[in-house]
């Protein structure tokens, strides 16, 4: 690990004017994906800029039809949060089976949005929920967040606040495991509102997540496993690599979008 | 629970080593800290191929904390040699193997991602990486073949000059004309194709050294990670660096595992006991986990053609089989017996086929070397075998398990067609026992039961055997063997009664404290709580060569028990001089000398004190002291073997497959401590699993890369891609050795890739599926199977 300033401030006032002045610094939160690069020396940064102890970021809100989590808020709890189980079981279940135990009590919703890891679970609960990510300077929706690879349309300096979810009737998240790094091959998050109807796609596009226009016109005439069987995404649009070629993921993708359909029905 | 007591044999006693491992009270090379330490980084190679134009160390030795900086050219200057293979391997001409020159650092060219290039020695480990990343290395990037498959091909890269088609040795066992004669005749042929993947260790303690020199007697000390400290010294001090061998102790703690890949001579300790005298400082060394993925010696990576002739009843009649084994860029320790004699000999499986030939060609790749892992050759060899049995009882129209009990061997001692000589076994008790804990019986109702749940399941079936206990050494000599492979142990009572015991054994995870523990305690009749075990310490233990294939208790136990019998030779000359008899009337039963017919009687805590306090002693006739040495070499290999039974279920929809049922029932011989067998079985079988369905070692064809260099893209098994293992034993004892063992470290390994692979190809009923059977692989045979059925 190369040498580095590192800042722990209380309020994200200070936060942001810490960053105004270091252009260069990195946010840590969770840290599960920043400090391994950090160590193997494939990252460097000048300063880190620690928002852990920023109170204002662990909010938890259910309301009538919408649930707020701060962006501080750890894996861990919000699998285990009363609020996230009442509202949106499936964002629960989604958040329980992130990474292993300590990446769940490291790891933050804020900093996993704002890595944006193509295999990641929660930006398909984001874009799958149609949730709407709030930060320092203005909010976003989740259409516009994800940008691509690891990219965002956060600007520099910009610290994800808070999450807000629209409360779906019914949700799901199903995810195929890579088996060696168990991120995501392929997880399909499925949430039907109120008259909305979303499929987001994670671990297979090769630009990022990415919602599956199809499926969800279908799934809105009728809301069933058997309404998107023959639904496809192109290999075109999707990634291969060493653990899955981009057909098999297009395949997996209408089998994991039945099943999460199944599992939110159930 | 109360302590356990004699006898201690055959006793699940808990392992006297966890109390500290589980406490973190283990010394592992890491942990060992001395004054004044430097750290030692290498600069690796980021090409698979290349040749070294020129280094500038300049802005690199210029940087805070350095102490120095070393190049292949500096260890050439010095006239330090390269890494030595053990074992000669002489090809069908009668011509010796090629053996390149294995550089510790390389010397004008890299030949695999992570060749050292150069080693930075500083005062912190940070900036020695901080002045790494300043040497300036200009490489001349060359092509590099990677793959068994092409490293013969006309045209591709060159890894050695010495070897211009790539190719270090071809082998061959068996007389082909017979073969070829018994294939002509054959009711019906069996062929198969395929590779046996090629796997990485993954030790969890990483390879580690401390090498210190001490000025005042020129002396060395080495702390390494390694299964044998004496074969690592000697061949450190007597072939690269011409020190000699009474100046360098070596020893290897506490240490993380190793599956192989820890019994060989590596570049990096090598190079710092070289530095600590030029820098007159400590050195040490951990390696990182990405560094242990590049320059761990990788395990397996051949591709093969194998075939099965049988007669119309099903009798097999001979098998033909011709492998291409990957050695990687360098030959490592053992790299060349393990694709020949721990492989081709064991062709013979459980069965009696009359005539086996095997050709084996050996070539260099630009990727790390491959040597010995987990099982080592026999892995390879009982899934050639039992994949071309089940395959064949497939297109017969024989149960697999009634044409490997038409095959099966039952009069011992067997003589292979392959050069060993089974001593003892029961292969039908074994299958059959597997057969009832397997429920084979229920398995149709269960594939029913999945087929209605739209799952696919499959039945298959590995019988393996290994050769084990390594080795008689006249034999291991006559068929190349550059070493010994005896075992020494030492047995020293103390004054007051207790015991150490000294082996040459190497513990790193199979529980030797309490199992060597348990045999002396047995043995000479004292409780197992005053029996200590010392092992990997070459200024403690007289010699040692180490734990590998399986040998511990067969060869190291062996070695253990001639000095009990010498203990207790003594032992009754000296009572008889107490209990004024004559040395024949004693008898020694239960840690207790009993003048024979008669209650006068001294217990071996008392002989042990009248040794050491010889007031009362036959001083004229025998020595003072109760410590005796001894060294065994074997008779023979040990020959453990068993019946596997693996039942999968496969997904159709996303091709995924579950291992839904594995037993195991082994002969092993006599068992010492079954929960410690059941607890090697157990990591054999995960590992054995894991090759079938998980890892796989990957190089891109083109650059050469690691494209499977870390845990985010190297499957690893975990615990939940396993079901709860039924495992069992049953014995026949083996006949050569006292304690009549035969070894259980590989079994599991061995049996297992070809039980998993049989379930698959039941489950999908197809001939073969390459490992590891990934969910994308399932997937496309499903696809295909299809399609030719329209």
């Amino acid at each position: 690990m190369h040498a580095f300033d590192y800042q722990r401030p209380a309020t994200l006032k200070d936060a942001a004017a810490f960053l105004k002045k270091n252009e260069n610094a990195r946010v840590l939160s969770g840290g599960q994906s920043l400090i391994p690069t950090l160590k193997m020396r494939l990252a460097q940064t000048p300063a880190l800029v620690d928002i852990n102890a920023i109170e204002e970021l662990r909010v938890v809100k259910l309301e009538a039809a919408m649930l707020t989590l701060g962006a501080g808020l750890r894996h861990s709890e919000v699998a285990t949060s009363k609020e996230v189980l009442i509202g949106i079981p499936a964002l629960a279940r989604v958040a329980a089976g992130i990474g292993d135990r300590q990446v769940r009590n490291m790891g933050t919703l804020g900093g996993a949005l704002a890595n944006n890891d193509p295999a990641a679970d929660y930006p398909a609960a984001v874009l799958g929920l149609g949730a709407t990510v709030h930060t320092n300077r203005r909010s976003i929706a989740a259409d516009k967040f994800f940008t691509g690879l690891y990219e965002t349309a956060l600007k520099p300096g910009e610290i994800i606040t808070s999450v807000q979810f629209p409360l779906p009737k019914r949700a799901a998240y199903i995810k195929f495991k890579n088996p060696a790094s168990r991120f995501a091959l392929v997880g399909v998050f499925v949430s039907e509102g109120a008259g909305v109807v979303r499929v987001a796609v994670t671990g297979a596009g090769n630009a990022g997540v990415f919602r599956v226009k199809d499926m969800e016109k279908k799934l809105g005439e009728k809301f069933a496993p058997e309404s998107i069987a023959k639904s496809k995404v192109a290999p075109d649009k999707l990634n291969a690599d060493l653990h899955a070629s981009a057909e098999y993921r297009s395949h997996l993708i209408t089998v994991l979008a039945q099943r999460a359909v199944a599992a939110a029905l159930s | 629970m109360n302590a356990p007591h004699a006898p201690y044999i055959g006793q699940s006693i808990k392992r006297k080593e966890d109390q500290r491992f589980l406490t973190g009270g283990g010394t592992y090379t890491d942990d060992v800290a001395v004054a004044n330490q430097t750290h030692a980084y290498f600069l690796r190679s980021p090409h698979a191929h290349a040749k070294i134009r020129s280094i500038d160390l300049n802005k690199a030795k210029a940087a805070p904390g350095v102490v120095a900086i070393f190049t292949g050219d500096d260890l050439a200057a010095a006239k330090v040699g390269g890494l030595p293979c053990g074992w000669l391997i002489t090809d069908v001409n009668g011509q010796p193997m090629k053996e390149p020159p294995h550089p510790c650092l390389a010397q004008d060219k890299v030949r695999h991602v992570g060749d050292q290039v150069a080693v930075v020695i500083a005062e912190t480990l940070n900036l020695a990486k901080d002045a790494a990343e300043l040497i300036e290395v200009d490489y001349e990037i060359l092509p590099a073949v990677v793959s068994a498959a092409d490293a013969r091909k006309p045209g591709v890269a060159v890894v050695h000059d010495s070897a211009p088609d790539n190719t270090c040795y071809v082998w061959s066992i068996g007389t082909q004309d017979t073969v070829d004669k018994a294939f002509a005749s054959a009711k019906h042929v069996t062929t198969l194709e395929f590779a046996n993947n090629r796997l990485i260790p993954n030790a969890i303690e990483p390879r580690a050294a401390l090498a210190q020199y001490a000025r005042g007697d020129d002396s060395y000390t080495l702390h390494v990670t390694s299964q044998n400290p004496h074969v690592e010294r000697l061949l450190m001090t007597a072939f690269v660096l011409g020190l000699p061998e009474h100046k360098v102790r070596v020893i290897a703690p506490d240490v993380g595992g190793g599956f192989g890949s820890k019994i060989f001579l590596y570049a990096e300790e090598t190079v710092i006991v070289w530095a600590s005298k030029r820098v007159n400082r400590p050195i040490k060394w951990t390696a990182e986990r990405s560094e242990s993925f590049l320059t761990d010696a990788h395990g397996r990576d051949h591709v093969t053609k194998a075939e099965l002739a049988l007669d119309k009843n099903g009798k097999f009649l001979a098998m033909r089989v011709h492998t291409t084994a990957n050695m990687g860029a360098y030959l490592s320790t053992f790299a060349s017996c393990v694709p020949t004699i721990l492989y081709a000999t064991l062709l013979a499986g459980q069965y009696t086929t009359p005539a086996i030939y095997c050709e084996v060609t050996a070539v260099f790749t630009n990727t790390a070397p491959v040597d010995a892992y987990r099982g080592a050759g026999r892995p390879e060899a009982t899934y050639v075998v039992e994949r071309l049995v089940e395959t064949a009882a497939r297109e017969m129209g024989i149960s697999p398990a009634d044409l490997r009990r038409r095959n099966f061997i039952t009069q011992f001692p067997y003589q292979t067609p392959v050069a060993l000589c089974y001593d003892t076994g029961n292969y039908d008790a074994t299958l059959t026992e597997a057969m009832k804990l397997a429920d084979v019986a229920g398995f149709e109702a269960r594939r029913k039961q999945a087929a209605d749940r739209g799952k696919l399941r499959g039945l298959g079936y590995s019988t393996y055997i290994e050769a084990c206990g390594l080795a008689p050494s006249n034999i291991a000599g006559a068929l190349g063997a550059r070493a010994g492979l005896f075992e020494a142990g030492e047995i020293r009572f103390h004054p007051t009664g207790s015991v150490t015991v000294f082996t040459g054994s190497h513990s790193h995870g199979q529980g030797h404290e309490t199992t060597f523990a348990q045999v002396v305690a047995d043995k000479l009749g004292i409780p197992v709580e005053n029996v200590d075990v010392v092992h990997g310490d070459t200024g403690r233990i007289p010699f040692g060569m180490g734990t590998y294939g399986s040998r511990s208790i067969a060869v190291g136990g062996s070695a253990i028990m001639k000095a009990i019998d010498k203990i207790i030779d003594k032992g009754k000359k000296i009572a008889a001089h107490l209990l004024e008899a004559s040395d024949d009337n004693i008898e020694f039963r239960d840690g207790v000398f009993t003048v024979a017919g008669t209650d006068r009687k001294k217990t071996i805590a008392e002989v042990a004190f009248a040794a050491y306090v010889p007031h009362n002693y036959p001083l004229d006739k025998l020595e003072p002291g109760l410590n005796e040495t001894a060294f065994y070499d074997p008779a023979n290999f040990t020959y453990p073997a068993g019946s596997h039974i693996c039942e999968v279920e496969i997904d159709p929809q996303t091709g995924s497959t579950k291992v839904v049922n594995f037993t195991a029932v082994d002969d092993f011989g006599n068992v010492i401590n079954p929960m410690i067998v059941e607890g090697q079985v157990h990591g054999g079988l995960a590992q054995g699993i894991g090759q079938a369905l998980l890892e796989g070692c990957i190089y891109d064809a083109a650059s050469g890369q690691l494209l499977t260099g870390s845990y985010m893209d190297y499957a690893m098994p975990r615990a939940d891609d396993f079901p709860s293992f039924k495992v069992d034993t049953k014995v026949t004892a083996c006949t050569h050795n006292p304690l009549g063992v035969k070894g259980c470290g590989e079994a599991g390994a061995i049996g297992a890739p070809a039980a998993v692979i049989n379930a698959v190809t039941d489950a999908l009923n197809i001939k073969d599926i390459a490992m590891p059977a990934t969910s994308e692989k399932v997937w496309r045979a499903l696809n295909s199977k299809g399609k030719k059925t329209k």
